[in-house]
């Protein structure tokens, strides 16, 4: 009998002290808004739980159908919600501390929207000297192509 | 008839651990190349916009198609009845899944987001060859993995034809999907051409055909089994139609495109000034791929010398890489006629041929496919009962005359 | 940067999304939306409100007249490239390119001339029969898209592409616009400055073209009979490229 307990019992115990591991885990500081007598489209409860529903019906809507005037675009919960930190810093997506990753990073929740779409609003994101190198090679094609023109038969 | 005595490898070995061993370092490296190419992102590779399918493709889509060729032992066994094909079923059968299995995880692990599997299998677009190719695949193993059962379970055993008769056909649709996949692209030269799926399923015979025969000589040599000469000779014959055929049909493709006036700057391109791909194709497609084997089964000196035989599906392994090199790389490499008539030159690489270089991540994630092949197989021979304890002449063709 | 002064000009009015009103594109877009007010059903811009879906009453395209553009000119490439925020890393056969100027020499006679050549907007696309997973698509409007959501990056429509249209993200991707999403692994393309367009803008090629008064370039709809693209084409005509495909393009071009 102790043959089978023993390993059950050692289970549990494992299952109890990650537990308490967990507990102990801050809950994220969420950002506030902007806006701070702003309301956001539905009541926070409401945005908590069910965030990405709004978020995806309306990526299929704009992306598909062109309908531009969505409320719960991502765009739109990014302008609001991400802003400067305390340090007057706008961090990124992979910070902790930015608005989204702070609880995605909290649940193991692996989002991939910031792959492709800007993670602070615009004016907060710095450019670089952008474009001049394509810029460049292209001048550069170009001018090669009128020296000789090595254009192979079509 | 007699019943066929059924065997599993021993698998322990010091030679068998250290296979299994020397492949599963080949697929961590892969798995290593993978991690950096999806971390870095494709532009380590020697993949661009022009040249945007590279090495990986090749080593995949040569899996895939040889996939579909390793079932034909196993098909003349149950479809057309020649029994002196019936024992070899199983590993016929076993074969054309880890190939595929193979190709398939080297073609998933190239995307630019392989992360996304789970969209590729729940959106499809029902226009899109590729699409369809998702699911011939899923069939593919669906069917002969039916197929294997009826054959190594008793209960099931009646079934086996259907099983047979189905997974045949469903081998014929994946390989005409596969040659879809170039030929119906119209924009490109060279690919625009319906022969492409015909050509692709007897490419995937003598593919198929020349891994299958490897694999068999191999086994039964490490293993010290009996293979005799009524059936490998059986096979190295077919073995020389198939690459026959191959070369008919390559000659067919290009005489078909000299006839057409419109053809004959990309025709001239492969087949003259190519530079490399002119290389390739030559030398690698028709001459190592086709001729030498052919003239090597055929000849009267090395008929029954297995070694020879070794070398005869090597070269025809090689071959086929040209091949499909040729295919889709210089397929890409040639520009695209966009304004007849005119000399172009852009900042796109308009009007110019592209170059290719490989990288070395790109071909260790192709090789760790062709690892994975392996590994499966000689994985599975350990544990399950894939192989007639002889195939000697006597038992596996007891009418012919010796 | 004239983004950049746009939207410090206008931080102001970011307040405004938890209002419901406007949609964020519009702060880029507001010399579009100008335009929009002015230039009802003319055809040349859209009227549709921003609720509303696209319908194929609509066919947006352009006319490319090579005789006006200017050799050497980039006005075209650089506006595309800072409207969607593309950057080069100096290797230029795996940078992104939307649009390029191409110099054409005829062979038979030594002409030379240049054109924009991007994204054709083909109403039957190869690039949308291919994909297998239809990410790449027409919209009802005519504009070709990939939706980055469910692209896999299996490149299979840059293949079937005639145009060498196309063009995969071969590495990481930061700082993006609003308007522009892109990132690794995926595959992109010309998207006729379609958030501009559903605002009522134009295209920012065609912006920087008539900005830089060669005038080479007109977009509009090509369903309106009243529009100044369609008004051209009905007068001097306009080719598609590769028409022996069949494909529909909705870019024209005169002069080839």
């Amino acid at each position: 009998m102790t043959r089978f307990l023993r390993p059950i019992l050692v289970l549990i115990g494992f299952m109890l002290l990650s537990t308490s591991t967990l507990a102990e885990t801050p809950f994220p500081t969420v950002q506030k808004a902007s806006d701070e007598g702003a309301k956001c489209i539905e009541p926070t409860h409401e945005m908590r739980r069910n965030h990405m529903n709004y978020i995806l019906h309306e990526r299929d809507e704009t992306m598909h159908e062109g309908v531009r005037n969505e409320p719960g675009s991502l765009a739109a919960c990014i302008d609001c919600h991400v802003e400067p930190n305390e340090q007057g810093v706008v961090v990124d997506h992979d910070n902790k501390d930015h608005f989204c990753n702070g609880c995605h990073q909290y649940a193991s929740v692996q989002i991939d929207c910031f792959q492709c779409h800007a993670d602070r609003p615009q004016e907060y994101i710095k450019r670089s000297s952008h474009t001049s190198s394509i810029k460049d090679q292209l001048q550069q094609t170009l001018a090669a192509s009128d020296a000789s023109s090595e254009g192979v038969n079509q | 008839m007699s019943k066929i005595e059924y065997t599993s490898v021993e698998g322990k070995s010091l030679p068998y651990f250290a296979l299994l061993g020397g492949l599963a370092f080949m697929m961590l490296l892969a798995i290593g190349s993978v991690f950096y190419m999806e971390h870095e992102g494709h532009h380590v590779t020697g993949m661009t916009n022009q040249i945007v399918w590279g090495m990986p493709h090749v080593f995949a889509i040569f899996l895939i198609v040889a996939a579909s060729g390793a079932l034909n032992v196993a098909s003349i066994a149950s479809v057309f009845r020649k029994k002196i094909y019936e024992p070899m079923a199983r590993l016929s059968a076993l074969l054309a899944l880890a190939l595929l299995t193979g190709g398939l995880v080297v073609l998933l692990l190239d995307l630019g987001r392989p992360d996304r599997l789970i969209i590729a299998m729940t959106y499809y677009n029902f226009k899109s060859i590729f699409a369809w190719n998702i699911i011939l695949y899923t069939g593919f193993f669906g069917f002969v993995g039916a197929y294997l059962w009826t054959m190594m379970d008793h209960n099931v055993y009646k079934f086996k034809p259907y099983a047979g008769f189905s997974a045949f056909v469903w081998r014929l649709i994946l390989t005409t999907g596969t040659g879809s996949i170039f030929g119906f692209l119209v924009a490109r030269s060279a690919y625009d051409a319906a022969l492409m799926a015909p050509m692709f399923i007897i490419m995937s015979f003598s593919f198929g055909l020349a891994i299958f025969l490897l694999v068999l000589m191999a086994t039964y040599k490490w293993n010290n089994m009996e293979l005799g000469d009524a059936v490998v000779n059986r096979l190295r014959n077919l073995l020389g139609v198939f690459v026959a055929a191959v070369l008919y049909f390559t000659a067919v493709y290009h005489v078909t495109n000299l006839y057409a006036t419109q053809h004959h700057d990309v025709e001239k391109f492969l087949l003259l000034d190519g530079g490399i791909f002119t290389n390739v194709f030559w030398v690698g497609e028709i001459l190592i791929g086709g001729i030498i084997p052919l003239a090597l089964i055929y000849a009267p000196g090395v008929k029954n010398c297995r070694t020879t035989l070794g070398l005869i599906c090597t070269m025809i392994i090689i071959g086929g890489f040209s091949k499909i090199y040729t295919i889709l790389i210089a397929g890409q490499a040639y520009p695209l006629e966009i304004f007849p008539g005119y000399e172009v030159t852009s900042s796109f690489y308009d009007g110019v041929v592209n170059s290719y270089t490989p990288s070395l991540p790109e071909i260790l994630l192709g090789l760790g496919g062709i690892a994975m092949t392996l590994f499966i197989v000689a994985f599975a021979l350990k544990v399950l009962r894939f192989l007639p304890v002889s195939l000697a002449d006597s038992v596996a063709d007891p009418h012919s005359a010796k | 940067m004239k983004d950049s002064k746009t939207t410090e000009e206008m931080n102001h009015s970011r307040r405004e999304f938890l209002s419901k009103t406007a949609v964020a594109g519009t702060i880029t877009i507001a010399p579009g939306v100008l335009l929009h007010s002015t230039a009802q059903a003319s055809g040349n811009t859209s009227t549709k409100a921003s609720d509303e879906e696209v319908s194929n009453k609509n066919r947006w395209g352009m006319l490319i007249d090579t005789a006006k553009c200017a050799d050497g000119c980039t006005g075209c490439v650089d506006a595309c490239n800072e409207e969607n925020g593309l950057v080069g890393h100096d290797r230029p056969a795996t940078d992104t390119q939307y649009i390029r100027k191409v110099t054409l020499k005829e062979k038979s006679t030594g002409h030379e001339l240049s054109l924009p050549l991007m994204c054709q907007h083909c109403e039957t696309a190869p690039c949308a029969d291919v994909c297998p997973t239809g990410a790449s698509f027409v919209r009802a409007d005519g504009i070709a898209l990939v939706d980055k959501h469910i692209c896999i990056g299996c490149r299979y429509c840059m293949m079937a592409c005639p145009y060498k249209a196309r063009s995969f993200v071969h590495e990481n991707v930061e700082n993006q616009k609003l308007t522009a999403p892109r990132g690794k692994g995926t595959v992109e393309a010309c998207t006729m400055c379609v958030t501009r367009v559903d605002n009522g803008g134009i295209p920012a090629c065609v912006e920087a073209c008539t900005a830089e008064d060669h005038n080479a370039m007109i977009f509009g709809d090509l369903n309106n009979p009243n529009s100044d693209i369609s008004v051209a084409l009905k007068e001097h005509g306009g080719k598609q490229l590769r028409p022996d495909l069949k494909l529909n393009t909705g870019v024209r071009y005169q002069g080839l």
